[in-house]
């Protein structure tokens, strides 16, 4: 059976000094989509943030296949998380979550 | 593919610091980087900083940014730096500095002052010199950075959605730059490439401009400085033992 929604998992390193939260990562992720793209783009973009190690600072960000240019933008352009000075970078991006862990 | 960030703000003065964005570079992906050199530096700091870059495991590339207040001063800048740098980019700061950069062939990058659309002067006659001429066109992706957190991106974006199309059109290479001094300001080469899908560029033209424009500038201008040169397309390839 396919699947209604086509989705993209991004694999995701935080570079920041400081402890970061995963509701933290999460609302800087939606802040710059919402900026970006404002409402309508935000609500065809299907973000979610999957899963997140506060240790490692690395996480899984789920969106649209359709999306991920748009979303890939909105990670870059984030340079504060929490309101500390923070990067985004994108590790890679898979299908799904299995293939991801393999690639990574 | 390799990639090239021909515009890191490592410091002179601060070696540790240099040491940061250089290594963070590497981890980033990118194999070539360019730092400006300021004007009356010894040769013994760019020792040091190529030093640094090389522990990095980074192609190190010298270039030098020339920011004249009028044409005239442009041409004394180039005649004095433009055979000691690999890299030479001007900071168009008026109309006819733009001008007679934009023709000028000693020239590799048109760089604007700021995102102000005042100050930025690379039009439809500044592409038409620069394609004639060779240069390209440098936009540093951590000043846009900082300026999306600042303020309204609106202007921002048309202004360089507009550019890009009009170097596009004709035909003038595009050099994406980080122009970072701070490790967190960079991105890896693809995460830039992915913010130029703000300005309507596809992903291969943004790549490009990572890659293939900025490391076309450093082989030709390091072919041009080679003592092997003759002229364009004519090069020294043995040296016959006087007899």
């Amino acid at each position: 059976m396919t699947r209604l929604v086509r989705r993209r998992y991004l694999a995701l390193k935080i570079d920041c000094e400081e402890p970061v939260e995963p509701k933290a990562v999460s609302d800087a992720v939606w802040n710059a989509f919402l900026r970006l793209f404002g409402e309508v783009g935000a609500s065809q973009a299907g973000l979610y943030l999957v899963g997140f190690d506060k240790e490692k600072k690395s996480g899984v960000l789920r969106c649209g296949h359709g999306a991920l240019p748009m979303v890939r933008a909105a990670i870059a352009s984030i340079t504060r998380i929490d309101d500390k000075p923070a990067a985004v970078h994108v590790l890679r991006v898979s299908g799904t979550i299995k293939a991801l862990n393999r690639k990574l | 593919m390799k990639f090239v960030d021909l515009h890191l703000c490592a410091s002179w003065k601060d070696s540790e610091q240099a040491r940061r964005l250089m290594s963070k570079s590497a981890e980033l992906g990118y194999k070539q980087v360019g730092v400006p050199v300021p004007q009356g530096f010894a040769d013994e700091a760019v020792k040091q900083m190529r030093q640094i870059s090389e522990e990095a495991e980074l192609d190190f590339v010298t270039r030098v940014d020339l920011a004249p207040r009028s044409p005239g001063e442009l041409l004394a800048g180039l005649r004095k730096f433009r055979r000691s740098f690999e890299v030479v980019s001007v900071l168009c700061s008026s109309k006819a500095v733009a001008r007679q950069a934009g023709k000028d062939r000693r020239v590799d990058l048109l760089c604007s002052v700021s995102f102000d659309p005042k100050r930025r002067f690379f039009d439809r006659a500044e592409a038409e010199l620069a394609s004639v001429s060779g240069a390209a066109l440098e936009i540093d992706l951590a000043q846009v950075l900082t300026n999306l957190e600042e303020r309204s991106s609106v202007g921002l974006f048309t202004r360089l959605r507009r550019e890009l199309a009009t170097a596009k059109s004709f035909g003038v290479p595009v050099v994406f730059s980080s122009g970072a001094i701070n490790p967190l300001l960079l991105r890896k080469p693809q995460d830039y490439a992915a913010l130029a899908y703000l300005f309507d560029v596809d992903a291969g033209f943004a790549l490009d401009a990572l890659s293939k424009n900025p490391a076309g500038i450093v082989e030709r201008n390091r072919q041009l400085q080679s003592p092997d040169y003759v002229a364009p397309g004519v090069r020294l390839v043995r040296r016959m033992r006087k007899l």
